[in-house]
C-alpha cells in the first residue's frame, strides 16, 4: 500500500515535469483555449446582421418608403440596389450582389388598408444563416408594421365614434418574452457549451496521446517491466491532466465572465464538482482510444472525428431535437451531450442539481463505465 | 549456491498472428541460466531474442511452455519477478525529458526503495556508471553509450538479483562497450549478479560464461563459447584468391572440404585435416589460373561456428543455406 502510492506519486510527479516541459504541447493546451473563446466572442456570430438586400419598390407611396425604412431600421438589411421587377433580383441574387430582396407590390396602400397586405421577401437559400436571420427580421418588422398601422386606424376610427366592427380589424398583438437571454447575445448561448467543447476534445487528446506516445516511444515497456500497476499508471497520467482541464475551465470561465461579460447565474462549487465528472469521463474516453489506436496519428484520427460528431451532434449549436433519431443516438454516446445542458443550466439560467440531476447521473455512470473499461484493457503486458 | 537455477525455460514458445497465418517468434525453446552466470542468447536479428527476453520477464503472454525467473512465473508472478529483476530494453527508453538525476529517483521511488536508501545508492551507481557530472543533463541529451550506462544504472537500483539486458551496445561506439562490459564483469565479480544478455555480437559472445545460439525462434546450442567452436567439425583455413567466385565455387566441390564461408573477400574453408588439404586447396587454385595471397589454418572462432551450426541446423531441415547476417567486427 504504501509502495503503491511512493509509485503513484512517482508516476505524477515524473508526468507533470514532462508536461511543464513540453513547452509547445502547453502552449496549445492553454493557447486555444483563448483563440476559441475570441473566435466566439468577436469574430463569429450565428446571427446575420446587414443583409444586402435589393428593393422592388412598384407602389412608390410614403407608406411603401415608409415599410423600407423599418426593414433599414432593424439593422439586418441594407439596402444596396432598387430594381423593377422579380426577375431582376432573381439574376442579382444568382450573380451573388445582393442575398435578400424585397417586393412590396403596387396596391400596398390599399391591401394595408384592408388589412392583407401581401409583401414579397425572396432570400437566398445558398446561406442558411443568412435566411434564417433575414426571415425572421422581416417576419418581425412586418408584424410590428403591421401592428402600427393597425393601431393608428384605430384611432382615427375612434375618433370617429367609432367601432372596432367597422374598422373590421381586430388589433392583435404577440407579445414575446425571451427568458435568461433577453437581449439574444450569442455570446451567451455558446459560452458555456464551448467551454464544455475545448474541455472535452482536450480531455481526449491528451489523455489519448500520453498513453499512446509512451506506447510508441517504448517508455511504457521500460515503466511495465516495473512493479507498477496498470491502475497507477493510469492514475499517475490523469491525474495531471485534471488539474491542466481545471485550469482550462479557470481560463475560459473567467474570460467569458470578466472580460465578455457573460451573467453566471448559478452555483460554482456545483459548476466545479460536475466539470470534474466531465472531464473524467472524457479523459476515460481518451484512455478508450488509445487502447483502440495503435499509433499516435491513429489516435489524432479518431480524436477528430470525435470533435466533428461533438460539434455537430451535442447540442453544441444546432438544437438536438430536430436532428433525426440516429444523429440523437450518437450524441447520446458523447459525454459533452450531457455537460452543455449542466453548463447552459449553471451558467445561464441559473438553475440547480435539481433541474438536470438525470444528466449528471448520466456523466457519473460514463465515467465510471470507461474508465473501468479502459483499466481492463490496459494490461501489464504489450500484447 | 552456484548450481541455484535462476532462470529457466522449457518448450517456451511464442507465435503471433499475422495477415498470412501465424509467425512463429520463439520455437519450444528450453534452457536454464544458474545463478552468478552470465549468459548470452546469440543470433542475427529477427531471430527471437527480444521475445524471449519479453516472454521471460512476462511483457508478452507465451502461446506454450514454462518459464520462470528466481522460481516464480513469468505469466503469474509477474509483480514478483519485476521487483526482483532489472531490465534494460532494446532502443533508449528511459523518459528522454528527464534529467540523470530525475530519471534515478523516478525508477528509485517506481521500484519502492527508501528515501534512506536512495541517499547511499543513488550516489554510488551515478559513480559508477560514470554519470556524477551529468545529473542536471537531459537523458535525450546523453551521448549512445551514456544513455546505456543511464540505463543500466536505472534498472540496477533496486538492487535486482537478475539483470536482462536486451542488445545492451546497439548503437554504441566500440570504447563504450567496451566500458559498458567491464561495468557488467565488475556486477558479476562484486553482487554474484545473474546476467542474461542478448545480443548479435559475436565477440561479445566472448565475454559470456554460457552462451545460447538462436536461430529462427530455435535454440540451436547451448554451452560455454569454447565448447560451442569445438562443436563445428574440421580445422579452418583462410585464403584470398584473385578470384572470388570461381575459387568459391571450386572450394566446395574439393575432397575433404566440410564447408566454405565468405568473410569479406576472403575465403574461410573448413576441412578435415588442415595439413592434408591446404596443398591440394593451392594446386586446385594453380591448376585454375586462380592466384592467392597465402593460405593459412586460422582458429575457428564464434562468428564461423555460428554460422555452420546454423547451416547444418538448416541442412537436416532440407532448406536453402541461408544468409546470415551477423556482427562479427568493431
Amino acid at each position: 500500500m504504501q509502495k503503491s502510492r511512493q509509485r503513484l506519486v512517482a508516476l505524477i510527479v515524473k508526468e507533470t515535469m514532462q508536461l511543464l516541459r513540453d513547452r509547445r504541447t502547453l502552449m496549445m493546451v492553454l493557447g486555444l483555449p483563448l483563440i476559441e473563446l475570441f473566435l466566439f466572442g468577436y469574430a463569429v456570430s450565428l446571427t446575420v446582421y446587414h443583409i444586402p438586400t435589393a428593393i422592388v419598390d412598384q407602389n412608390k407611396t410614403p407608406q411603401s418608403r415608409d415599410f423600407i425604412q423599418a426593414l433599414v431600421n432593424s439593422q439586418y438589411f441594407d439596402v444596396t440596389e432598387n430594381l423593377q421587377s422579380q426577375g431582376q433580383v432573381v439574376d442579382e441574387m444568382d450573380a451573388g450582389h445582393v442575398k435578400a430582396g424585397v417586393v412590396i407590390p403596387p396596391d400596398f396602400p390599399t391591401d394595408l388598408e384592408n388589412g392583407n397586405a401581401n409583401v414579397l421577401i425572396l432570400l437566398d437559400g445558398s446561406d442558411s444563416f443568412s435566411v434564417q436571420s433575414g426571415y425572421s427580421a422581416a417576419s418581425i418588422v412586418a408584424q410590428n408594421y403591421s401592428i402600427q398601422l393597425t393601431a393608428e386606424k384605430i384611432d382615427q376610427a375612434g375618433a370617429a365614434a367609432g367601432s372596432l366592427q367597422q374598422a373590421n380589424v381586430m388589433p392583435i398583438t404577440t407579445s414575446i418574452q425571451v427568458l435568461y437571454n433577453p437581449d439574444l447575445r450569442d455570446l451567451w448561448f455558446i459560452l458555456p457549451a464551448i467551454i464544455g467543447m475545448i474541455l472535452q476534445s482536450m480531455a481526449v487528446v491528451l489523455s489519448a496521446m500520453a498513453v499512446v506516445r509512451e506506447r510508441e516511444v517504448g517508455t511504457l515497456e521500460q515503466i511495465l517491466a516495473t512493479p507498477t500497476r496498470p491502475l497507477e499508471l493510469i492514475l499517475g497520467k490523469m491525474i495531471p491532466l485534471l488539474v491542466l482541464c481545471l485550469i482550462i475551465i479557470g481560463i475560459t470561465l473567467g474570460l467569458g465572465v470578466f472580460w465578455f461579460g457573460v451573467p453566471f447565474k448559478g452555483s460554482f462549487y456545483l459548476y466545479l464538482w460536475l466539470s470534474l465528472l466531465f472531464i473524467a469521463s472524457s479523459l476515460g474516453l481518451g484512455l478508450l482510444v488509445s487502447t483502440i489506436a495503435r499509433n499516435q496519428r491513429q489516435a489524432q484520427q479518431i480524436t477528430q472525428m470525435l470533435m466533428i460528431f461533438s460539434m455537430l451532434l451535442t447540442g453544441l449549436i444546432y438544437p438536438r431535437n430536430a436532428m433525426p433519431a440516429l444523429s440523437q443516438f450518437i450524441g447520446d454516446l458523447i459525454p459533452l451531450t450531457y455537460f452543455i445542458r449542466i453548463s447552459r443550466g449553471i451558467v445561464t439560467k441559473g438553475v440547480g442539481l435539481a433541474f438536470f440531476w438525470g444528466d449528471a447521473l448520466v456523466l457519473l455512470i460514463y465515467g465510471l463505465v470507461v474508465m473501468v473499461t479502459a483499466s481492463f484493457n490496459f494490461k501489464n503486458r504489450l500484447d | 549456491m552456484t548450481d541455484e537455477i535462476a532462470l529457466s525455460m522449457e518448450g517456451l514458445s511464442k507465435r503471433f498472428r499475422t495477415s498470412g497465418g501465424w509467425n512463429i517468434a520463439v520455437d519450444h525453446l528450453s534452457l536454464q541460466v544458474r545463478r552468478g552466470e552470465t549468459y548470452g542468447l546469440i543470433g542475427p536479428d529477427g531471430a527471437g531474442k527480444t521475445t524471449t527476453i519479453r516472454l521471460l520477464l512476462g511483457l508478452l503472454s507465451r502461446t506454450e511452455g514454462k518459464s520462470s525467473i528466481l522460481g516464480f512465473d513469468s505469466m503469474n508472478d509477474v509483480y514478483e519477478i519485476r521487483e526482483r529483476v532489472g531490465y534494460i530494453a532494446q532502443q533508449f527508453v528511459l523518459p528522454a525529458d528527464l534529467t540523470v538525476m530525475e530519471n534515478m529517483s523516478f525508477f528509485a521511488n517506481i521500484q519502492g526503495v527508501t528515501r534512506e536508501e536512495q541517499k547511499n545508492h543513488i550516489p554510488e551507481l551515478l559513480a559508477f556508471a560514470g554519470l556524477t557530472d551529468f545529473t542536471d543533463r537531459l537523458a535525450g541529451q546523453l551521448s549512445g553509450g551514456m544513455k546505456k550506462k543511464l540505463a543500466l544504472a536505472c534498472s540496477l537500483i533496486h538492487e535486482p538479483q537478475v539483470v536482462m539486458l536486451d542488445e545492451p551496445t546497439l548503437g554504441v561506439d566500440p570504447v563504450s562497450r567496451r566500458e559498458f562490459w567491464n561495468l557488467l564483469g565488475n556486477l558479476r565479480a562484486e553482487h554474484g549478479l545473474t546476467i542474461f544478455v542478448c545480443t548479435p555480437y559475436m565477440d561479445e559472445a566472448e565475454r559470456c560464461t554460457q552462451i545460447g545460439l538462436i536461430y529462427e525462434g530455435k535454440l540451436i546450442a547451448s554451452d560455454t563459447p569454447n565448447q560451442i567452436k569445438h562443436l563445428v567439425a574440421g580445422e579452418l583455413l583462410e585464403l584470398t584468391p584473385s578470384r572470388f567466385v570461381p575459387a568459391q565455387e571450386l572450394m566446395t566441390g574439393l575432397e575433404g572440404v566440410l564447408e566454405v564461408q565468405t568473410y569479406g573477400e576472403k575465403l574461410h574453408v573448413f576441412v578435415d585435416q588442415a595439413n592434408r588439404r591446404m596443398a591440394q586447396i593451392e594446386a586446385a587454385l594453380k591448376a585454375e589460373g586462380i592466384t592467392d595471397e597465402g593460405i593459412r589454418p586460422i582458429e575457428v572462432r564464434m562468428e564461423e561456428a555460428f554460422i555452420s551450426l546454423i547451416r547444418r541446423q538448416t541442412n537436416t531441415e532440407m532448406k536453402p543455406a541461408p544468409e546470415i547476417a551477423l556482427k562479427g567486427r568493431v
